[in-house]
């Protein structure tokens, strides 16, 4: 098992900065998720750290050693790749017994370690097929196989599961986070798919553009993001804005002017004036046909069942709510919003970062 | 009545397989001329009209392997039981074997050139396919162009500098300079299919064997060659078939010790000029080995050129 820690990690491919300046640590035993859109750099970090690209600069050290520069052999760890990459010309048992074969393991010892990984993934009966015969998750389990057969110290995957149907994904991430769970080895999960993210991962770094927008744990990020980028990516529906073009914000205060209106959000801890963007979850968007609040138009209403996301027009903004399914909104109808205050934030409308507040700060001075 | 767009009708089967037997027709008269030829007798064979029912012989065979003096005059017929059956032959047509031909040593010279260069040329095709392939190699398109533009005139039209070359080298009429040209013109062919066969393996697999602890080294032995293997083939026959027929540089190097068969068989002369039948018969057994070889990896062969052409 291991601990693992990047430190100023830097890649370019010629004039592309792949990724910029990441430093993070990932405890002993974690389930560590690297999340962003594609092209953002996460999955160049991750294969750095799997010694299959060499950084431009920067460290990485496992359990305190520097493997920076070392071979991916030497490094412990094994692989999962999002095209399984199981040997073609071998079948099932042959793809599990390949990477004991490399450690000169005795042919008793590779037996016993074969039996007991396919029984833990439930694929004894596949053992003799070849993998063109195997379905998309039994080839992911083969691959998960080869990959825990070693008993490596940490386990790296590229989006396992993103080859697989949606109905077959979600039932292997919970074997995944089930197998995580029993066999507690460090492991970092590569995604772009924030659900994912957020139910399998004990700590999330999302990344954008190569840079290391925010790091840790899933309901800090998703109620507290360090940045507009983080806001929007993470939560579906995205996070809602509304800008104020021009706002004086001392700290202690804890109120905003929209237009006309007041809106109540956390104490800010910081001096700020400028253009800002008032962040909203769609869950702490009220609607109520009561005078006050800001008023707006009903200009769709999506149903989810127990919920319905209901989008409204303030200005030109489109902003969208979640609320019960009980009310019927009407289209073209006039409605007033009241914003839950704990839960605001605001950000810098011009480099999009955060602005702390009461309600943030901790969060945001640790990640 | 079920009617489906793409299934070809019984009426478009019947017209193509008409045009493909003709193409056989057309393509297998000749192979099978010389064929037949080969087991004709010497008159027989330059009898005008053409025959194409005769007495089958193995006169043709029995030349191609032997040379002949007339009998002497002066000597004592030998008794015909005696006789071996191949004697027997050619007693009849009034001749004495003198002794084995050179034919078989030229078999096994093309043999030993065609085979040998053609490996050699797998072993250096697919790791420089691979380089070129995987790695980062400077001026990687300059060079792939440079390799390819050995092929753009015809090998022959270097003819001389190579035979001084070979001859200042000591390397005419050897084996080793017979491998290392084939070798060196069947290369630059090999190393673009290859390198094709080699881009469509996907990098991954090399990179799962490196993290399963294995050495760049043997992660292209036990995870890409495998996988290349229907590359290698359809390759190799190319080049085999290439080395195997290759007439024009052999007359020019070689003509004792490393010739070949092709420069050898129109030289096979029978006691009174051209003897057709051992020609035909030498050619006959020198289709023979490519022929094994192909059918041996025509499985790969015919995916192998299709490959790539369609993404799965």
């Amino acid at each position: 098992m291991a601990e693992i820690e990047i430190k100023n990690l830097r890649k370019e491919f010629g004039e592309f900065v792949a990724v910029q300046d990441s430093t993070f640590k990932v405890e002993d035993g974690e389930f560590f998720m690297l999340l962003g859109p594609s092209g953002c750099g996460k999955t160049t970090t991750l294969r750095m750290m799997a010694g299959l690209e060499l950084p431009t600069s920067g460290q990485i050290l496992i359990d305190g050693e520097d493997v920076s520069f070392k071979r991916a052999r030497d490094r412990d760890i094994a692989f999962v790749f999002q095209m399984y990459a199981l040997y073609p010309h071998l079948n099932v048992r042959q793809n599990l017994e390949y990477p004991l074969k490399s450690q000169r393991a005795s042919s008793s010892l590779i037996r016993e370690k074969v039996t007991e990984v396919a029984a833990i993934l439930k694929i004894e009966q596949l053992l003799h097929s070849p993998i063109s015969r195997l379905s998309g998750g039994d080839r992911q389990r083969v691959a998960l196989g080869r990959a825990i057969v070693r008993n490596p110290a940490a386990f790296f995957m590229d989006e396992p599961l993103g080859a697989l149907d949606a109905e077959f994904r979600e039932e292997m991430a919970e074997e995944l986070r089930a197998l995580h769970d029993r066999m507690r080895a460090t492991t970092i999960y590569v995604t772009h798919d924030q659900l994912e993210a957020m139910q399998m991962g004990d700590k999330i770094v999302v990344m954008n553009h190569g840079v290391i927008e925010q790091f840790g744990v899933p309901q800090d990020i998703y109620d507290w993001p360090a940045t507009k980028f983080v806001a929007d990516f993470i939560g579906s529906p995205a996070m809602n804005f509304l800008q104020i073009d021009y706002q004086e914000l001392g700290a202690g205060d804890a109120t905003v002017m929209f237009k006309e209106y007041p809106i109540q959000v956390p104490v800010s801890v910081q001096d700020f004036d400028g253009s800002i963007d008032v962040g909203v979850r769609p869950e702490h968007i009220g609607l109520s046909r009561e005078a006050g609040g800001i008023s707006a138009l009903v200009v769709a209403s999506e149903y989810l069942g127990t919920t319905q996301i209901v989008s409204v027009q303030v200005d030109q903004t489109i902003l969208k709510a979640r609320v019960s399914s009980s009310e019927e909104y009407a289209l073209g109808s006039a409605i007033n919003l009241y914003f839950d205050p704990r839960n605001i934030s605001l950000f810098n409308h011009h480099s999009g970062k955060a602005l702390l507040s009461e309600g943030n700060q901790e969060v945001l001075i640790n990640g | 009545m079920s009617y489906s767009v793409t299934a070809p009708s019984s009426r478009t089967k019947l017209f193509s397989g008409f045009v493909v037997s003709l193409y056989a027709i057309v393509t297998l008269a000749p192979l099978l001329w010389i064929i037949a030829t080969g087991f004709k007798s010497g008159q027989d064979s330059i009898h005008y009209p053409p025959k194409v029912l005769f007495e089958p012989t193995l006169e043709g065979y029995v030349n191609l392997f032997t040379t002949r003096t007339r009998i002497p005059s002066d000597q004592a017929p030998k008794e015909p039981s005696s006789m071996t059956w191949y004697e027997e032959i050619v007693n009849e047509k009034g001749e004495l074997i003198a002794g084995p031909s050179k034919y078989g040593e030229r078999f096994l010279n093309s043999t030993v050139i065609g085979f040998g260069s053609t490996a050699l040329c797998m072993l250096l095709g697919t790791m420089a396919a691979y380089a070129f392939s995987r790695f980062k190699v400077p001026l990687k398109d300059d060079l792939l162009f440079f390799i390819l533009s050995t092929r753009m005139m015809p090998p022959i039209a270097v003819a001389i500098p190579i035979f001084l070359m070979f001859k200042n080298l000591g390397l005419n009429d050897t084996y080793l300079g017979m491998i290392m040209l084939y070798t060196a013109v069947n290369l630059s062919l090999s190393v673009w299919l290859l390198k094709g066969f080699m881009d469509e393996i996907p990098i991954e697999y090399e990179e799962a064997a490196l993290i399963d602890g294995y050495t760049r080294f043997e992660a292209f032995i036990k995870v890409v060659l495998p996988q290349a293997i229907t590359g290698i083939a359809s390759t190799a026959i190319f080049c085999l078939i290439f080395a195997w027929n290759e007439y024009a540089f052999a007359v020019l190097l070689t003509s004792g010790d490393a010739q070949t068969a092709p420069p050898f068989i129109p030289t096979i002369i029978g006691v009174s000029g051209k003897d057709w039948p051992a020609v035909a018969a030498g050619a006959t057994l020198f289709l023979v080995p490519v022929m094994v070889f192909t059918v041996l990896l025509r499985k790969h062969l015919l995916r192998g050129i299709t490959f790539g052409a369609v993404r799965k």
